[in-house]
């Protein structure tokens, strides 16, 4: 570890936190339906949008009607791009003349797309035209985000509202967030990656003669403006197979930067947004508090154990740290700094392959997933699974204070608690049992690159990204093949939705509430001890169910490691 | 609750299809439009050409060197090496056999070379395995190498490196190899 790697790790939160409450008052204005400056431009966009939709943005929803709506526009854009990459080879914006993408594999990508996902069974270059990317695959990017910040809004006005009966209208928020908040960011952010070095092009291949007088084929592409809302949507699917880690995707330790700013940004915005959204703007920095201790723990781990680098090849006489799967520009703290927000958030790009970090190294980046991506996490997604486990602290305060418990304003009652339990029990019921299924199959066994428990390891690293709607992987698994694309198909979908009906039903329930005012026995939200209970919680519910599964996985791998035992 | 589907079903697809147009259209070939006038060498990958106008790579993008002639790029799992339409890491695990099996042949040759230090990134596949760049380290370890081939003194050689070597408090410092190259034939020719 170095001092340089430290002051890159600080300095990159020291610049969160200066942005949560900017970002957080843009946030708010649209969580209110405020007029933004953009209005003059793009008012009358989202005007003709409403009208030719035939959408009134005045009226208001209910939860039920809010997540039907929801369920259904994800349907619609789910079987968009199915039906779009399986008639691909008909398509124009194709100069590689790449075929029809196959059935299983499109059911894959499409469901990974609609659920923030982007899990990439595929090699993009050698999959995806330029139409499927920017068509199929961004609009995606947009969406599958909007709709996350919009399902975030629709709690807030849960604890906001007052025996209210409507927590939103679900058209009038996706809209406004694509319109006024994604685009006009990711037509800057493009212009940066350009100015970077990321290609953005309709060309397709450039043939070129190297130095050494061989031949090298390197593929251009529209890259700059999918790079953009892959970042700031969390979204993670990369124009390349490579991902981030690929020079025309991230080409220098600048664009890296803006990069792990990006994923970020809403996420943390959010959090301010959220306390201003209950009166308190308070609350927000204390959810904040508590993601920014979970997360400086697990980017200390992977850096540490990264900057320690691998015993087995030190023997072979090796100097330094973990470099394989990484680039040089980036190096070990930037690469580590990388693979913890990408993992904190439900974002899910690489900069570095996973699969060859350390077994400790690897293990926070997994770990972060199992805990739900709550750690700032996903565009809305993030917030709302956190609001969970705040309820859940709150529960278990009152248990100890004998109380009702309340929070922000909002008694939390049997209802509110088992709904709560239930979005949060969906991800270790379905990682640890298609995981141990896929551990018994042939299918499933398949798949791993790696032997011993790393070949494990990358099995449940699979279905807890998938069912974390994070889309990194270990890599080295292959996941092409119809047992895999299916069960991880149907893992992301259940991951998604599964959480947010749930999620949605306890902001209709807290919002029909009446307001509960602080009290001398109200347990205080706000202060240090609120902010450890709420990482105990944490800790406790949402990551002691996968220690076993750690156990057998990364664990057993650094012992072997260290012994120098080698499968 | 039928009401609440049928109500959907007129936004859902309309908007379905206007974001497609907006997000998926005039988006992306909007700023392809800006891009292409605004920085056109970046926009079109960064490309390098010879004198004759040919391209002979990207600034960008790593291209594999493996003669001895050259300073070499580090190993790559992309395709059978550098292969720009297939970029991939290794995706070998920390106990790997198969890992530790390149390792120990590249460090013997390395060590056949006359290398004493091996720097890590020099033994190690990149994520991309399109990695254009090398560590000083990895660079120096290959100039008595370099030298001993072209006839040059080794003190020339190494002095390549320390001016084209890009530093960044974002992250570690590095030197495109082929900027390098370029710059060690030049030397030759003059």
């Amino acid at each position: 570890m170095t001092l340089q790697g430290w002051i890159l790790i600080l300095g990159f939160v020291g610049i969160l936190l200066a942005l949560a409450k900017p970002v957080g008052l843009w946030l708010f204005a649209l969580y209110e339906g405020r007029r933004t400056p953009l209005h003059v431009v793009l008012g009358p966009v989202e005007r003709g949008f409403y009208a030719l939709a035939g959408v009134d943005p005045q009226q208001e929803q209910g939860w039920r009607r809010y997540a039907v709506h929801m369920l259904l526009f994800n349907a619609v854009l789910m079987l968009f791009t199915y039906a779009m990459l399986r008639a691909q080879g008909m398509l124009p914006g194709n100069p590689q003349h790449l075929a029809a993408v196959g059935e299983h594999l499109s059911f894959n990508t499409a469901i990974s797309f609609t659920t923030n996902t982007n899990w990439q069974s595929y090699g993009g270059e050698s999959t995806m035209s330029n139409l499927s990317q920017m068509l199929g695959l961004t609009i995606h990017n947009f969406l599958s985000s909007a709709t996350g910040i919009a399902l975030a809004f629709a709690l807030f006005r849960g604890f906001a509202r007052r025996e209210a009966k409507t927590v939103g209208n679900f058209w009038a928020d996706v809209t406004r967030i694509t319109l006024y908040l994604l685009l006009p960011l990711c037509i800057v952010l493009t212009l940066v990656y350009i100015a970077g070095g990321v290609p953005q092009t309709l060309a397709g291949v450039v043939d070129v003669s190297t130095l050494e007088g061989a031949k090298q084929s390197i593929l251009l592409g529209p890259v700059a403006s999918q790079e953009a809302i892959k970042m700031l949507g969390t979204n993670g699917g990369g124009f390349f197979n490579a991902n981030s880690a690929h020079p025309f995707e991230n080409p220098t330790a600048f664009t890296n930067m803006v990069q792990m700013l990006s994923i970020f940004v809403l996420g943390v915005g959010l959090t301010w947004c959220f306390g201003k959204a209950v009166g308190n703007p308070r609350q927000g920095w204390a959810i904040l508090a508590a993601m920014m201790i979970l997360f400086l723990a697990g980017t200390s781990v992977t850096y540490w154990a990264e900057a320690a680098g691998n015993p087995v090849l030190h023997q072979l006489g090796v100097a330094g740290g973990n470099m394989e799967g990484k680039e040089v520009r980036f190096g070990i703290a930037a690469s580590a700094l990388f693979s913890v927000i990408t993992t904190a958030a439900s974002c899910g790009a690489v900069n570095a392959m996973h699969d060859s970090f350390t077994a400790l190294g690897g293990l926070a980046p997994l770990f972060n997933m199992q805990l739900g991506e709550i750690v700032v996490g996903g565009v809305g997604a993030g917030i709302y699974g956190f609001l969970l486990f705040a309820i859940l602290a709150v529960f278990v305060a009152g248990l100890m204070v004998g109380r009702t418990p309340e929070y922000v304003g909002k008694k939390i009652e049997s209802r509110e608690v088992k709904l709560a339990v239930l979005a949060i029990a969906v991800l270790p019921l379905v990682i640890l049992g298609l995981a141990a299924i896929s551990c018994v199959l042939q299918q499933g066994l398949a798949g791993p690159l790696n032997k011993g428990p790393h070949g494990f390891s990358e099995i449940l690293y699979a279905f807890t990204s998938a069912v974390a709607n994070n889309g990194s992987a270990f890599a080295g698994l292959t996941a092409n093949t119809p047992y895999y694309n299916g069960l991880l198909g149907v893992a992301m979908w259940i991951g998604r939705f599964f959480i947010i009906v749930p999620v949605l039903a306890i902001a209709g329930s807290l919002a029909a509430k009446k307001y509960t005012p602080e009290s001398a026995g109200s347990f205080p939200t706000t202060g240090g001890l609120w902010v450890g209970l709420l990482v105990g919680v944490i800790l406790v519910l949402g990551g002691l169910t996968f220690l076993p599964s750690l156990a057998l996985g990364p664990i057993a791998d650094h012992l072997a490691m260290i012994r120098g035992q080698l499968f | 609750m039928n009401t609440d589907i049928t109500t959907a079903v007129r936004p859902a697809i309309v908007l379905t299809i206007l974001f497609a147009i907006l997000l998926g259209l005039v988006y992306p070939l909007a700023m392809t439009g800006i891009g292409q006038a605004i920085f056109p060498s970046q926009a079109n990958g960064s490309l390098v050409r010879d004198g004759g106008g040919r391209v002979i790579g990207s600034t960008v993008v790593g291209q594999a060197f493996t003669s001895d002639r050259y300073f070499q790029t580090r190993p790559s799992a992309a395709g059978k090496g550098y292969d720009g339409l297939a970029s991939s890491g290794s995706n070998y695990g920390p106990t790997s056999q198969a890992l530790a099996d390149r390792v120990k042949a590249d460090v013997a040759r390395r060590r056949g070379e006359g290398v004493t230090a091996m720097p890590a990134d020099l033994l190690t596949a990149s994520g991309s395995g399109l990695d254009p760049d090398l560590s000083p380290a990895a660079a120096l370890a290959q100039a008595p190498r370099v030298a001993r081939v072209r006839g040059l003194p080794v003190a020339r050689v190494a002095a390549l490196v320390a001016p084209l070597t890009e530093d960044s408090p974002l992250g570690d410092r590095h030197v495109n190899v082929l900027a390098l190259n370029q710059a060690l034939d030049r030397m030759t020719r003059r």
